[in-house]
Formats: C-alpha cells, sequence, structure tokens
C-alpha cells in the first residue's frame, strides 16, 4: 500500500476543474516559483507551522513535546530545530492552533475515505478528484494508485500539474487521468529558469506529448505582472498552444497576495513579496491576445 | 418596474408602522353591548361583522388591488380579546430601539380609559398566564420554551386553490346544507355544530359586506371630474370588489382581489401566527393569467403591475406588535407570509409555469421585506427555474429560500396524509411542512435544548437565577460515563416537555371555546362538513409543532464533554463546570482546547454527527406523536427564527466553549463557525438527520455575492442544492454576506470560520487571510452592494 505526504484537502472545491470536487493538495515541488501561493508544499517533508498571533503561550507545547525542542520566549515559543523531530505532538496538544504541522502522511485508502465522502455531489455536478499541490507528479508511484482508485469507483480525475516528470511517468499518469490542469508559466527558458529555478524546456516538451497523445487538457496561466504579463511572452504563449493539438481552454489566473501570511508562518523569505495583482486592464490585455489564437480564455479557474 | 409601482414602492418603504386602537374600540364596545348574548361562535361572527361595517375603509391612490386590515397602510390594531396591551407595553412599543410602533399620547389615553379596563384579567393572555402551573412559570421565565399563544392565535395558514373556484355565496350554499343536515336525534354535537355553522354563514356576510363598502368607496372616487384613467380604474375596482369574494373570481385581477379580500378577513378577524399565505400562488393564477392572454384582455406587464400592486399590500401590513419574550423570539415586522413557487401539481407533475417566472422577476425588481417567497424543487422542477432563483438569491436579499418538495411530500405521507394533499402542500412561515388549505399546523413555541443540557449539569438547577426549575438529575461530578450524563439530559428534556404540551392542551381548549375564527374556517376543508372550527378540529389534519432549537449548540457541547472529560480525560467535570459557572474567566486555554480540539457537527464527522442523531431521535422519542387536543398530533420541528438570539442569552456558557448570553446555532445549521470543511460537509452532516421525521428543518448557508458571481459558479451552487435534496434534506438558505458581517469577521474570526469567499481565481475562508486581503474584499464587496 502506497503512502503519500500531503498539506491539504479542499472539498467543495469549484475552481479546479469540472463541477464540485476534492482537492488534494501534495507536498514537494521541484520548483521554487517566486509568486507561489501554497509556499508549505514545497518541501518533501512535513514541516512545523508556528502563528504568533494566534500563541497565548500556555505552554503546552513546551511541556508535552518529547524533545525538550520548544521554549517561551519573547517572540512566543521558539523550536530549536536541530532537536525537533517533527513529530506533531505540539501541535496535536495546541489548544490555540497556533502550532500546526504541514504535511501528512496517508495511505491510499484513507485518502479515498475521504474523497468518496462527496461522491454524491460529484455524480451530480459532473466533478471529482482534483491532485495538486506542491508538484503531484513528484510522488508519481502513489499519485499513480491514487488515480486508479478513483478510476475504479468512477470518480472523475483531474491533475493540477506543471507537467515537470520523466515522460514514462507522465504517460503512465495520462492514461488514468481524464483532465490536465496544465500550469505554463513562462515560455523563455532563461526567464523560466530565473524565476522558477528549473529550465522550461521538458514541461514544453511533456506538454507537446500530452497533447498528441489527446490528453484532455485546460492551461493555466498565472499572470504575474512584470513577469509573464509581457506581450511577448503572451503571445509566444498563445502561439505555442494553438499549434498544440485538441487544446482549446486556457484559464489566466490572476497573481494574489494571499500566501503572504504562510510564509510568516513558515518564517521563509517571500520572494514575490513586492509583486502587485494584475490590473481589469492587465487581465483582459492578456486574454484578448490569447483569443486571437483562437483559444478560449477564462479569468480565473 | 412602472412610475405606478415605484410611487406605491416608495410610499410603503416610507410609511412607519404605527398602532391603531380602532379595532379595540370597537371590539370593547361590541362585547359590552353583545357579550352573554350569543353562542360564541356567532358572537365571535356578529363581532367580525360589525368590524366589517364600520372600521374605516381605505383606497391609496395609485392602488388596484384595494383593502386594509388597519385604517391606513402600515396602521396595525390590536387585538385585546388575544393581548390586552397595557399603558407600560404601549410606551415601550413606541420607543424600543427595534421594531417600533408610533402611538400618539391620546390613543394611550384611550386605551386607558376605555379599553384595558373592560379587558383586564379577560384577555387570553392573561387567562393562560393565570391558569399555568408554578413549574411551567418557572421554565418559562428560565428560557426554556416560549409558548406562541400567549400573545397571537393559533395560525400558520395557508390556502390551496378552492377560493379561486368558489365565492362565498358558494360557501354559504354548502353551510346551509350542513345546517339542514344535521342530525340532532343522534349527533350529540348538533347544537355546538348548528351555531359554529351560523357563525361561519354570518362571516360570510361580514366578507362581501366588507367588499361592497370597497365597491361604494371606489364608486364615490370615481364620481364627477371628466374622463381619466384612473376613474376607469376605481369603476373597475368597484366592479372587482361587488363581484369577489362574493363570487369566483372570473379574470387575474379579481383572482388577486378575491385572495386578498380572504387574507384582510382572516387577519382582521383574529391575529393568527403567520399573517395568512395564498400558497401555490403561481398555479393559482395561471388559469386566469392563460385566460387573460387568449382573450387579449391581459398581457404579461398589465399582469405583473397587478402582481406588483399586490406584493406592495403584504408589505404594508408589518406583523402586530409583540411584548415581551415573545418580541425577544420573534422581533421583526416581517408577518411570515411564504409564498410557493414551484413545486407540484395535484397529480404529481411539476407545477412551475410562466407566472413563476413572472413572481421571480417581481421579487427581484422589488426587494421588499414582505411577503417572503420561497422556490420549491422537486426531482422534476427544471434546472432552469433553480437556476433563475439562484440568480435573485445571489443578490443577497437572503430569498427566495429553497425547499425540497419531494422531502415535504414524504414528511407528510409519514405523517397519514393523502398523496394529493401532500403535493398540495408546501411549507409556510419559515419552513413549517403543511396541508394547504387543510389543515391547522400550528407551531406550539421553541424548545431551549441546550438548556436542557445546562440543567442536567446543574441537578436541575438554572445557574443564572440559583432556582430549581428542572428535575434532580443527580450530581454530574459523580457520572460515570457520558451515558449517565445523557439520560440526565434526557429526564430534563421528557420533563420539560410534558410540561409544555400540557399547558398547550390547556391554551388549545381556551381558543376553541373562547375564540373561535369561524370566517378562517370557512376557507380550510372539512371545517364546513365536520361543522367544527379551526380551533376545534375542524380541519382535515391538525398538527402541532414544537420547535427544537440549538442542535448544534448542544451537539458541539456533548460532543465536547463526552472526548474531553470522559475519553480523553485531559478535563474534569469539576474544572469544567467551574470554567462554565465563570463564563471561562482566566480558562482561554481550556476554552480554546474546547474550541479547536473537538468534533463539531457540520464537519461531516461521525464522532460529532452521531451525537447529533442521538438528540435528535431523543427529541423526536420526547414529542411525536402526542396526542393534541383536536385530533391530531404533536411533531417536532427544527426551526429556530430569531429564537436561538434569545435562548442564548437565557443559557450560561456552554461546554463547546461558548460565552454566556452569546447566542445558540440557528434552525439546524451547525455552530457559528464549528463547520471548517465547507459546504459539502455541512450538507453531509445535515443528511445524517433522519429529516422526514420533522415537520421541517432549516439550513443557513454563507457565500459572499463573489463566490457566485459567474454562471458557472452559480451552476454548481445549483449543483450542491440538488444533492443536498437528494439527501432528503428539506430546505437551505443562502445569506449572501455584506460588508458589515465582513467587518464583524475580522475582528471575531472564530465566529466566522465557515465564510467562504472568493480571493481571485480561487476560494479560500475569510478568516484565513490576512488583514490587507480581508480589507480587500471588504472594500470590494461594498462596491458591489446596492
Amino acid at each position: 500500500m502506497q503512502t503519500g505526504l500531503i498539506f491539504d484537502i479542499k472539498r467543495y472545491a469549484i475552481h479546479d476543474g469540472p463541477g464540485i470536487r476534492t482537492t488534494v493538495f501534495f507536498k514537494g515541488c521541484p520548483f521554487s516559483c517566486w509568486w507561489c501561493h501554497n509556499p508549505e508544499g514545497l518541501e518533501m517533508a512535513p514541516q512545523g507551522l508556528y502563528s504568533q498571533e494566534r500563541c497565548i503561550s500556555c505552554g503546552e507545547c513546551v511541556s508535552i513535546c518529547p524533545n525538550a525542542a520548544l521554549k517561551i520566549s519573547s517572540q512566543g515559543v521558539v523550536t530549536k530545530q536541530s532537536l525537533c523531530q517533527l513529530c506533531g505532538t505540539c501541535a496535536k496538544v495546541c489548544p490555540a492552533e497556533a502550532r500546526e504541522l504541514a504535511g501528512i502522511y496517508i495511505g491510499v485508502e484513507n485518502l479515498m475515505r475521504i474523497i468518496e465522502k462527496d461522491v454524491i455531489f460529484y455524480d451530480e455536478s459532473g466533478g471529482g478528484a482534483t491532485f495538486s499541490g506542491g508538484e503531484p507528479l513528484m510522488q508519481a508511484d502513489f499519485l499513480l494508485e491514487l488515480l486508479k482508485a478513483c478510476g475504479r469507483r468512477d470518480i472523475h480525475r483531474a491533475i493540477d500539474t506543471t507537467g515537470y516528470a520523466d515522460e514514462d511517468v507522465l504517460m503512465a499518469i495520462a492514461r488514468e487521468t481524464e483532465l490536465f490542469l496544465f500550469d505554463l508559466k513562462l515560455m523563455d527558458s532563461d526567464k523560466h529558469k530565473k524565476y522558477t529555478g528549473v529550465s522550461n524546456r521538458k514541461i514544453l516538451s511533456n506538454l507537446e506529448l500530452l497533447a498528441r497523445q489527446g490528453a484532455s487538457i485546460t492551461i493555466r496561466v498565472p499572470l504575474l505582472p512584470g513577469i509573464n504579463d509581457n506581450d511577448e511572452n503572451i503571445h509566444t504563449t498563445g502561439k505555442f498552444i494553438s499549434k498544440l493539438p485538441g487544446i482549446k481552454h486556457v484559464d489566466i489566473l490572476p497573481y494574489h497576495e494571499a500566501a503572504r501570511y504562510k510564509y510568516l508562518k513558515l518564517r521563509t523569505n517571500y520572494s514575490g513579496e513586492k509583486m502587485l495583482p494584475p490590473s481589469e486592464e492587465q487581465l483582459s490585455r492578456a486574454a484578448q491576445r490569447l483569443k486571437r489564437f483562437g483559444l478560449k480564455v477564462k479569468i480565473g479557474g | 418596474m412602472n412610475e405606478r409601482i415605484q410611487r406605491l414602492r416608495k410610499a410603503s418603504f416610507e410609511a412607519e408602522p404605527l398602532i391603531s386602537i380602532e379595532r379595540a374600540i370597537l371590539e370593547t364596545e361590541f362585547y359590552q353591548e353583545n357579550f352573554g348574548k350569543y353562542s360564541m361562535p356567532v358572537m365571535r361572527a356578529l363581532f367580525f361583522k360589525y368590524l366589517c361595517e364600520n372600521k374605516t375603509i381605505y383606497i391609496g391612490e395609485d392602488e388596484l388591488i384595494v383593502g386594509e386590515r388597519g385604517p391606513w397602510p402600515k396602521a396595525v390594531p390590536t387585538y385585546p380579546e388575544l393581548t390586552c396591551h397595557t399603558v407600560a407595553d404601549l410606551k415601550i412599543l413606541k420607543t424600543r430601539p427595534m421594531t417600533r410602533y408610533k402611538i400618539s399620547e391620546e390613543d394611550i389615553k384611550t386605551y386607558q380609559e376605555k379599553i384595558i379596563p373592560f379587558w383586564r384579567g379577560r384577555s387570553m393572555r392573561e387567562r393562560i398566564l393565570k391558569h399555568v402551573p408554578q413549574q411551567w412559570k418557572l421554565a418559562y421565565k428560565a428560557g426554556l420554551f416560549t409558548e406562541f399563544m400567549e400573545q397571537r392565535a393559533p395560525g400558520h395558514t395557508t390556502l390551496d386553490g378552492i377560493i379561486y373556484q368558489k365565492g362565498l355565496l358558494d360557501f354559504k350554499g354548502e353551510i346551509a346544507k350542513g345546517l339542514a343536515g344535521l342530525d340532532y336525534q343522534n349527533d350529540p354535537e348538533a347544537a355546538d355544530k348548528a351555531e359554529q355553522l351560523k357563525a361561519m354563514d354570518i362571516a360570510c356576510d361580514a366578507a362581501i359586506l366588507f367588499a361592497e363598502r370597497h365597491a361604494s368607496l371606489a364608486d364615490q372616487m370615481a364620481a364627477g371630474g371628466k374622463h381619466s384613467p384612473r376613474k376607469e380604474e376605481l369603476l373597475r375596482i368597484a366592479a372587482n370588489c361587488r363581484w369577489v369574494p362574493a363570487h369566483a373570481p372570473r379574470d387575474f385581477w379579481e383572482a388577486i382581489q378575491m385572495y386578498w379580500f380572504v387574507h384582510l378577513g382572516t387577519i382582521t378577524e383574529l391575529n393568527g401566527w403567520d399573517a395568512m399565505n395564498p400558497g401555490h400562488l403561481d398555479q393559482h393564477l395561471l388559469p386566469f393569467y392563460e385566460k387573460g392572454l387568449v382573450e387579449g384582455t391581459l398581457d404579461r406587464e398589465k399582469a405583473k403591475e397587478l402582481l406588483s400592486c399586490f406584493w406592495i399590500k403584504f408589505n404594508n401590513h408589518p406583523a402586530p406588535p409583540k411584548v415581551g419574550v415573545t418580541a425577544q423570539e420573534s422581533g421583526t415586522y416581517n408577518d411570515f407570509t411564504n409564498i410557493n413557487l414551484g413545486g407540484l401539481k395535484r397529480d404529481g407533475s411539476d407545477g412551475v409555469n410562466q407566472v413563476s417566472y413572472l413572481i421571480l422577476e417581481i421579487m427581484d425588481e422589488l426587494h421588499l421585506l414582505q411577503p417572503g417567497s420561497s422556490v420549491q424543487i422537486s426531482d422534476k422542477t427544471p434546472d432552469h427555474f433553480l437556476k433563475t432563483a439562484c440568480r435573485v438569491i445571489r443578490k443577497g436579499y437572503g430569498y427566495p429560500s429553497v425547499f425540497n418538495v419531494d422531502a415535504v411530500v414524504m414528511e407528510q405521507i409519514r405523517v397519514g396524509k393523502s398523496i394529493e394533499d401532500a403535493r398540495e402542500g408546501g411549507c409556510s412561515g419559515c419552513i413549517e411542512t403543511g396541508a394547504f388549505g387543510k389543515e391547522a399546523y400550528i407551531l406550539t413555541g421553541y424548545l431551549n435544548v441546550p438548556k436542557l443540557l445546562e440543567l442536567a449539569l446543574n441537578n436541575g438547577v438554572d445557574p443564572l437565577s440559583g432556582e430549581k426549575v428542572g428535575l434532580e438529575t443527580g450530581d454530574p461530578r459523580e457520572f460515570k460515563d457520558f451515558e449517565e450524563l445523557y439520560a440526565a439530559f434526557k429526564k430534563q428534556l421528557h420533563y420539560i416537555v410534558d410540561l409544555k404540551i400540557r399547558v398547550n392542551n390547556y391554551i388549545e381548549r381556551l381558543f376553541a371555546l373562547n375564540v373561535p375564527a369561524p370566517f378562517l374556517s370557512v376557507v380550510i376543508r372539512d371545517c364546513i362538513a365536520n361543522g367544527k372550527d379551526y380551533h376545534n378540529g375542524g380541519p382535515r389534519y391538525n398538527t402541532n409543532y414544537i420547535q427544537c432549537c440549538g442542535i448544534g449548540t448542544i451537539t458541539d457541547s456533548l460532543s465536547a464533554i463526552k472526548k474531553h472529560v470522559f475519553e480523553d480525560p485531559t478535563v474534569t467535570m469539576e474544572k469544567l463546570l467551574h470554567a462554565l459557572a465563570t463564563n471561562f474567566e482566566n480558562q482561554k486555554a481550556l476554552r480554546l482546547l474546547l474550541q479547536n480540539k473537538t468534533p463539531f457537527f457540520g464537519n461531516d464527522d461521525d464522532a460529532a454527527d452521531t451525537i447529533m442523531q442521538k438528540v435528535y431521535q431523543s427529541l423526536y422519542e420526547a414529542i411525536d406523536g402526542k396526542p393534541n387536543t383536536k385530533g391530531g398530533e404533536y411533531h417536532l420541528n427544527m426551526l429556530s427564527t430569531t429564537c436561538h438570539v434569545y435562548f442564548g442569552r437565557m443559557l450560561g456558557a456552554s461546554a463547546n466553549g461558548r460565552l454566556a448570553g452569546h447566542p445558540e446555532s440557528d434552525g439546524t445549521s451547525p455552530s457559528h463557525g464549528a463547520d471548517r470543511n465547507g459546504p459539502t460537509a455541512v450538507v453531509n452532516s445535515l443528511s445524517k438527520m433522519d429529516q422526514i421525521k420533522s415537520g421541517g428543518t432549516l439550513l443557513n448557508q454563507r457565500f459572499l455575492p463573489s463566490i457566485l458571481e459567474k454562471d458557472a459558479d452559480l451552476e454548481k451552487l445549483v449543483r450542491l442544492i440538488r444533492t443536498y435534496f437528494r439527501l432528503n434534506g428539506h430546505h437551505i438558505q443562502f445569506n449572501v454576506v455584506d460588508t458589515e458581517t465582513l467587518r464583524h469577521a475580522q475582528t471575531n474570526p472564530a465566529e466566522y470560520r465557515d465564510l467562504l469567499v472568493r480571493v481571485a481565481g480561487y476560494s479560500d475562508y475569510f478568516v484565513d487571510l490576512d488583514q490587507s486581503i480581508q480589507q480587500e474584499i471588504i472594500d470590494r464587496t461594498a462596491h458591489e452592494s446596492f
């Protein structure tokens, strides 16, 4: 039985594919995008989160920690990282939910039990399960088993991915997937590397491969002012997509600042600190340009 | 909205509710002269006739549908035979900050000199409160239950389609037949029936006379002057009033006027709860609408104008003033008329028609406080209708609410109604199930379920007053397990429910004997055939409901005690009781533990949901099937209206972390902020309640306007509703929240854990967002509001 590492499950997810869905967020990502809105999904290991705002300094966590890694200070409760084993005991007892553990290991059947809770909603709405992240393809074996389990129960399967994986892995996954929500951030490889940490070569070739194999794909373009909203990038994006067989739908996802507080809780730096959300004009300009390529463009998921 | 409707709507908005003492004066005069001369039904009918002959009548400029309960719009009469307001009451009504009613000092003086001296000791309210046992008084004072009939008459009445097929003259014919057929030799009740039937006959005459007075007034207003469109209208109004309610209506305009006269008759005769309700108005009006279109005497715009005029008439009739506990359980001007759209027809086919859409359009344009409307959705209802309704919902007026007809039918079949009568039924007031036109289904009062647990935790003593109002069920510190605590709760429950029913049955007889409703009895099926009054078991079906409040609060509280005191044991009963008694003072960590580490109802978590099922089953066993005095039974109902606020005020801190005095959970909704897994989890939790065994449940869901902005999002809302209904949910309504709520959510995040907002391309929980994003959403919403 495969076990995977996930950091969130969202029910009544209505912007991650058709119908009413349950979205499972896989932990671990090969990228490090400046604007990442799920920073707790980046690392391929559980992480402790701490919110000083919520902490009431009751000391429950300090006294229960089996590794004596915690102490109360003027900045609330501080963790000595070298001692912390990420056992999650502190999160379990914290009454104020100031200490949380991002990332739990879960088996396929246990996860299916949660996904199956809303089957009647999927049936009624043409929805299903969406696997997002992080990058779900990083846990391909777990993902594949999960997809097969959904398939056996007639649950529609979507994957929200950057497409960054080995070809054969991707093809195996594609056989068990009804819909790809495929992220396309930047067409220029150097810039892609600058802002995400990796080149986009593999991504683009995988996208082509998927399209040629007849996979059902919706392209998702996060619109990031100053990074990828320039006419040239949008034009290249549109041109590239329009040459792929069978792809009609593009969703533009406007950058938003909602993740800032998550960086605080993780105590990590936010490279997107100075980024601003796109204006209505910027959004519609990008949408118009993409539409010129005969694509069906939607703002939002 | 045309100019006429704009003017009428504005006038209705601007008119201030005020008290008219005209009815009280006429009633006092009449009683002083006639009390004791006639049988009670006949005397009540003669009084009704006296009112119809003498009350001031009113036809407003621009009006197409005529008739007012008071002397003019928003003037509300009093009903001293039910509640005789004291001078202090009238002064409070005049000055209280909410739901105020104007009254002049001169009228207060008249009340003091003429009305109060006669009715003192004679009003229903005083007679009830004088009679009730001490235990009842203690429990009532402690806020364990409310009593609907201490200020208003049993009502909650909705009509079926009979008044569009028969005029009052036809009913008079049936009454005459009934009188002629009485078997004085073999039926010991024949003499009583004769008095009741005579009273119904007089009541018909009274209503016809009332209409004729309007005809004469319209004629007078039309007389003289030269030809004008208004003159034509007034002449048409006069003709309408001469035809209905004496005869069955012949066209759309007459049909609406017919209903309105019947409506006015019932709310003038007595002050029944929830005013009166046309029920399936769209189905009733359809034949007249179609006929008018075919004959060319009506077009869509004209129909819309007439319906809009009708809508404004409802808005002109605020609820009669309530005082004391009743004002707290239901502090609103809204008098709860709930027009049902769509639904099923008697033969089981889909009831949606052109008039249903027309009415949705009117609701959207007028957005008035009254009348309330709901859409009745069955498996057969087209999605287009539900989607159109959802487009109105997303405007954020809080209506229409959405009902599951298939569940409503099953609820009625369960209690023995015929399938056809059940389909013709629906939901009135807030969410109450009934067979329209054929049933007296009476709300008797709310039950404060979390307070019963408080009694069990305090050995029968109300910690707020220190008085013993419940049973001695033992010291909870000595309870060995959860089941012992639960048994104590159940004992309190049965004790209090029995107390309530005992008094309710007494009140029912008081109403049957002293304030029968002969006019209402004419239009409710089988009252004529049975020769019995609406209050006396005359209707085909007779149901009493007890409305159980706070299922979320009680479930979460029991769940917290089960987990933290008995299962994990992290908290001793002693420590918990102390924390509750001191309102969690200096117990922040304990309170957060209870709030954050307890399985709560509304999360699709069986640990909590099985407790909800257990409590629900106990409520069902305590209430369902107990006989009332009218040949019917008590059933449970899961409505709270605004009583959860009053009950919360009467409740100390609770084990789910709720502070003393704070509201309880509303209807069957999860406690505020308890549901953290989104609407599908809420729906799944609710579906574990066997709702078919109730007479209605109420689920409130909060959404931000922006989450329903796109048609694709709306489609998902439609699917959410359909799924809830597949799972036998009875009702769902949506609060598309406003800025004020969001501001409150910012400062009190714990109460708003469940508030879903659309951030940008995705949705998230509002309280999980950082301040600046919250502010951005608040600003955005403010721009969107009208």
